[in-house]
């Protein structure tokens, strides 16, 4: 009796563990099925070729470049405010701060991370872009600059905790070797710690890359709605996600090329983070057997 | 100058730029909270707490989408809680060290890095459209509840693992069986870091709008929902539409409602903390 009552829970314990596949295997079939029912109607071709993207217009284009150049434009922004600025971070608390300085200053920086990011939205439309204005009365109301800078203070907490980990790893006797060859700190966390933890450090920077490709409120609200192919970052621009939230807040019926645009947009989305995070994945697996 | 010097130098400059680096992020938060405050504050009464929303700003409130809130946040816990922690009690306790538990943890790691926005796709199909719950706050739980799932994992395995491996050997000792020990001794010894992570996945999920917007959570409902299958908005939402409106007026009232999901996240976060901090403490 009690075998049984053992083999009924493990097997239901174990039946919640499989859900995380089928959320897995229903993500890939949504995207997959209705961006295949998407391409159709629009040429694979010119998905990745036509350098215009008007879904909603009367003259309708499907290319998806304007997007990802969207995207791909605020997530660099984003990255180049967050990586300097994070990684300084996680060296002077893993490498100088004193203990009770870095134990009270990490899960405040984690706040940075716990905003929600309708709240950072707010802060690049109503109080970064006017800041910006001031000095750049160039810049468009709405623009890839602002929501890219807050995008990347957003993202500094996972840069510099994940990396401030790594580097806090690094086993105490190469400091010391270090140390002992009469290095200075900086020396010793720049050609000794940072070496040896790089790949958790890069493991961190492919999260943070992830994470801004995916990012949506920030863009939706402060980057604009308006697809183009550039790289200025002073005028509007809409990113994959950005465009999936503006068809959303319409009344989309199920089954219209519309409909199906937003799966097409989502898959190359999905596609791009799954690269990614697989990528981050792998690198952790070596990292991890190479320290314990 | 020479060259000792010159490396000590750059010692101290770094050290400063550390410290500034630390501080600018800190800096900025409060700097943009105050901001906020300012605009907002002035805004929050009683009034704009269980008032409906309106098409006047001066006369909206953020009763629906605080209500819509609290019922994502109700069901959500109902369904992801009991899912997250049986599948994080399972690859911890259970699974072996084979092909299975090798695929479900990659598998979980890379879910946990999804974007929220394929969540509200994956959500829409499903749940609003195959199983014809509608835009209903229903669905929206169940989108949010898989977003969470992962972190509620995670959380409930390291939570698990850090229990010592001598209490279960006491209990089996006194012939406990896999299970008995699980209900009676590992999981109220992790409770306080299962805690932890459920309250940071669900901070979380209060602060999410994509997805939601995604399954098709209205950014103005008359009514807050009464039963599950209602129609709804969430303060996010609510937010958003209306930064998204030109009248001042309203900005005024998105600072303000800004001012209560912050109140909400952080206190939430602050729980999480507290918990985490007296939990820490046991095992040392």
């Amino acid at each position: 009796m009690r075998r049984i009552k053992e083999l009924i829970i493990e097997k239901s314990l174990l039946s919640s563990a499989l859900i995380t596949i089928a959320v897995t295997v229903g993500i890939i079939l949504v995207l997959a099925i209705e961006a295949v029912s998407f391409f159709k109607e629009v040429s694979i071709f010119d998905f990745f070729t036509d350098t215009q993207w008007t879904p909603l217009f009367t003259d309708k284009h499907y290319g998806i470049l304007p997007l990802l150049s969207g995207t791909l434009l605020t997530s660099f922004i984003a990255i180049s405010v967050a990586l300097p600025i994070g990684l300084s971070i996680s060296i002077y608390l893993s490498e100088y701060a004193p203990k009770s300085f870095r134990k009270t200053i990490k899960p405040l920086l984690e706040l940075l991370a716990a905003v929600p990011t309708v709240v950072y939205g707010f802060f690049a439309l109503i109080v970064v872009t006017p800041f910006l204005q001031q000095f750049m009365p160039n810049l468009s109301g709405f623009n890839s600059l602002s929501a890219g800078i807050v995008m990347g203070i957003m993202i500094i907490p996972f840069i510099s905790s994940l990396s401030e980990d790594a580097l806090y790893a690094v086993p105490k006797d190469l400091r010391e070797a270090s140390y002992g060859m009469g290095a200075t700190k900086f020396q010793t966390a720049f050609k000794v710690v940072v070496p040896a933890a790089s790949s958790g450090i890069i493991v961190s920077i492919i999260l943070a890359i992830s994470r801004a490709i995916g990012e949506t409120m920030i863009v939706a609200i402060a980057a604009g709605q308006q697809p183009r192919l550039t790289l200025d970052p002073t005028v509007p621009v809409e990113t994959i996600t950005a465009f999936i939230i503006q068809v959303s807040l319409g009344d989309v019926q199920h089954g219209s090329i519309e409909y199906k645009t937003i799966f097409a947009a989502g898959i190359t989305l999905f596609a791009f983070t799954f690269l990614l995070n697989t990528i981050s994945y792998q690198i952790r697996k070596k990292y991890q057997e190479k320290y314990e | 100058m020479n060259s000792i010097q010159k490396n000590r130098l750059k010692d101290q400059l770094f050290k400063y730029w550390g410290i500034a680096c630390t501080l600018i992020g800190l800096v900025l938060l409060v700097l943009f909270i105050g901001d906020i405050l300012i605009d907002g504050i002035s805004r929050i009464d009683w009034a704009f707490i269980t008032d409906l929303p309106s098409r006047k700003a001066e006369k909206s409130g953020i009763y629906t989408a605080l209500m819509g809130s609290i019922w994502i946040l109700l069901l959500t816990t109902i369904i992801a809680v009991p899912v997250g922690v049986a599948a994080g009690v399972y690859l911890e306790e259970y699974s072996k060290k084979n092909r299975l538990s090798a695929i479900l943890e990659i598998n979980i790691s890379n879910l946990a890095g999804v974007p929220s926005i394929i969540y509200g796709l994956l959500g829409l199909e499903v749940f609003v459209r195959i199983m014809s719950l509608g835009a209903s706050v229903l669905a929206g739980a169940l989108t949010l509840s898989l977003l969470i799932l992962p972190i509620i994992i995670v959380a409930t395995r390291e939570a698990v693992k850090a229990v010592p491996k001598s209490i279960r050997d006491a209990s089996y000792a006194l012939g406990a069986s896999k299970w008995q020990t699980i209900w009676y001794q590992l999981l109220p010894a992790s409770g306080g870091g299962i805690l932890t992570g459920v309250i940071l996945a669900l901070s979380r999920a209060v602060g999410e709008t994509a997805p939601l917007i995604v399954v098709g959570a209205l950014a103005y409902v008359p009514f807050a929902p009464s039963n599950p299958l209602d129609e709804f908005s969430v303060l996010p939402i609510q937010i958003f539409n209306w930064i998204s409106r030109p009248q001042h007026g309203f900005i005024e009232n998105a600072a303000a409602a800004i001012i209560i999901l912050l109140l909400i996240t952080f206190v939430m976060n602050g729980i999480a903390v507290y918990f985490r901090n007296k939990w820490q403490k046991k095992w040392k």
